[in-house]
């Protein structure tokens, strides 16, 4: 599925000729990131960031495959063997330094995409799907996260385990039967780490999977644009390569640059410096925090501190906790206004702000330990994290006044350019730029 | 399937309308199913602990070199057991308390075994977050109330091990256990 104008695939000489009668893989290439896909020539640099995170998954399947050649899954030797790896290992310290900060930067341009998904309605008709597999891709990421984390058997990858498995206990009933289950024994032991490993082995491919469905899902109706309305002819798109290859080139070394940096000179400023010291079921660190990614969510999870309506307050927890992300499975039905880009939704626009504002807000509190102030500051934030999604969007949505949307792309793009370039050349010269 | 409907024979149609290969579709599906089950079920059962776990599941503990005042900390399951030798003064005045008032009521004989009330043997898991409370070790501070004192979020548990003060929401749990002899337990 493309646009009728996207670029025919065809090879030139025998042996392309061959294999594409047969397994027409340079086809299928050509026509998902090649001059094949006619992209929206308005894209800024916030969408380069689905491609850098298909990059840092790369970057961690790579990295986490060396790893597995040197890591030894049982208790008495896995923090000891991830030691071995920092000191012993022939460059082992960069692969283990590449994997760990490689985690948080995966998570980080994940953020930002979903955030730069939020603010151009990139959720909304015809695009729900690939905004839910999205989602899915999210879920996945926080699952393999986690269970790559217990793998070094440190204090707080210990506590951690023991602290998120017992989040199922909360569930009435059979709660304590599934943490058990999920534990393979009573607390976080050999058989935890054995199956945490195997797991966090398979997930990146199933990740890898959804993530093909997730770009297939894109190809239907094509990329959302910073204007959010419809390509509507060829002077909408420019093809993805060279234009968008070369783009994104520019960020990913942007990307890599700032990667290297914290591998090189600040390894560990993303960690917990308590999960250096080795797991020990006897003794508990004064402070359990999640890596810094988990924070917004670990807020939410301890804002509950008293019971109420009859259900206990870790319960409370826990299911607000889900709820935060499973409630933005329902955002392409909570948000029903007409227009995608909150560059044409004055008050959606400031309300975006607000929520980035909340989710950074709740990220601090979740880091900090479990008290005042933050337990009451989570308390509200967590409430206007709801109120954001089930009351302020659904409202807003209705009564906004919208301004007016541009006739199409290209107009709005030379739009700009003209008021920016006036007196200067114009006429020819947006052809020069058609990646801004 | 509207091929299939189109080729079955008339004379095969049952007087319900239901045709003869109906049967062998649920047929197929019903033995499937008998095999399938019980594979998925051994898949998701491998996950429960293992017998070499549940061999650790119940452990014995001897308790004759407890002095009154003093307690041992040993592992059940994994987790931080207590067990304390309890002086009288300790049981007076876990008995002096009115029950009706704590945050989750109940008495020193509901957590002891009648005829050996001195031993005192809870979880050493707080009950707020999980952490390991301390004043099961010689010199370790014991809270408000004489008996465990939580230093991560500040739980102070009296000498029947009740919560008594701070974020915990319950006392400390009391194990299933039997007394073998009077100097000696089984835990689990």
């Amino acid at each position: 599925m493309s646009f009728p104008w996207a670029k025919q695939f065809q090879p030139t000489s025998e042996v392309g000729k061959w294999i594409d009668q047969r397994l027409p893989l340079p086809r299928f290439i050509f026509n998902a990131l090649g001059p094949g896909y006619p992209t929206p020539k308005n894209l800024n640099a916030f969408y380069n960031f689905g491609v850098l995170a298909g990059v840092a998954l790369v970057i961690q399947i790579i990295t986490g495959v060396v790893l597995a050649m040197h890591f030894a899954a049982d208790t008495r030797v896995a923090f000891d063997s991830v030691e071995h790896i920092m000191r012993d290992v022939n460059g082992g310290w960069m692969i283990r330094y590449m994997h760990a900060v490689g985690a948080s930067f995966f998570f980080g341009v994940v953020y930002i995409h979903i955030f730069r998904g939020l603010y151009y309605g990139s959720y909304k008709p015809p695009r729900e799907v690939l905004w839910m597999l999205g989602l899915v891709i999210f879920l996945l990421m926080m699952a393999t996260a986690f269970m790559g984390y217990v793998l070094v058997w440190g204090q707080m990858s210990f506590w951690g385990a023991q602290v998120i498995t017992g989040l199922f206990s909360a569930i009435p009933l059979v709660g304590p039967t599934i943490q058990t289950w999920l534990l393979g024994g009573f607390s976080p032991d050999n058989a935890t780490l054995n199956r945490f490993f195997s797991l966090h082995y398979l997930l990146p491919f199933v990740t890898f999977g959804v993530i093909i469905l997730h770009v297939w899902a894109l190809h239907i109706p094509g990329s959302n644009n910073p204007t959010g309305i419809e390509v509507k002819t060829e002077s909408d798109t420019i093809p993805f390569h060279p234009y968008y290859t070369a783009k994104d080139f520019v960020g990913l070394g942007i990307y890599l640059i700032l990667f290297s940096a914290f591998v090189f000179f600040m390894p560990n400023a993303l960690g917990e410096a308590d999960n250096y010291i080795p797991a020990n079921p006897l003794s508990t660190p004064a402070h359990i925090v999640p890596e810094w990614y988990f924070w917004p969510f670990y807020a939410i999870l301890r804002a509950f501190t008293a019971d109420f309506l009859g259900v206990p307050a870790k319960l409370w927890g826990v299911l607000a906790m889900f709820a935060s992300i499973l409630l933005l499975f329902l955002l392409p039905w909570l948000d029903t206004s007409p227009v995608r880009s909150n560059n044409y939704r004055p008050l959606s626009r400031i309300l975006f702000w607000v929520f980035v504002a909340v989710a950074l807000a709740l990220g601090v509190c979740g880091g900090a330990p479990a008290e005042e102030p933050y337990l009451r500051a989570s308390q509200l934030l967590t409430a206007y994290y709801f109120a954001h999604f089930l009351i302020i969007l659904p409202i807003v949505s209705k009564l906004e006044k919208t301004k007016p949307l541009p006739n199409s792309i290209s107009e709005a793009v030379l739009a700009k350019y003209s008021k920016a370039g006036s007196g200067g050349s114009s006429g020819g010269a947006p052809l020069a730029q058609p990646a801004e | 399937m509207a091929s299939e409907v189109r080729q079955a024979p008339v004379e095969n149609l049952g007087s319900g309308g239901e045709r003869r290969r109906d049967f062998l579709y649920i047929a197929t599906a019903a033995f499937a199913g008998a095999g399938v089950v019980p594979v998925a079920w051994s898949l998701v059962n491998q996950m429960n602990p293992s017998a070499d776990v549940l061999a650790l599941a119940s452990i014995d503990l001897d308790l004759t070199p407890v002095q009154p005042g003093q307690a041992i900390k040993t592992s059940w399951r994994g987790k931080p057991v207590f067990a304390r030798h309890l002086t009288p003064e300790e049981i007076a005045s876990a008995k002096k308390v009115d029950v009706a008032s704590l945050r989750d009521p109940q008495k020193l004989e509901d957590r002891t075994k009648a005829g050996n009330e001195q031993w005192l043997i809870t979880l050493g898991v707080c009950t707020h977050l999980g952490c390991v409370p301390l004043g099961a070790a010689e010199g370790e501070v014991r809270g408000d109330f004489g008996g465990y004192f939580c230093p991560c979020h500040g739980s102070h548990y009296d000498t029947a091990a009740r919560i008594r003060k701070g974020p915990a929401p319950k006392n400390l749990e009391v194990p299933p256990y039997q007394f073998k002899s009077p100097t000696s337990v089984t835990i689990g």
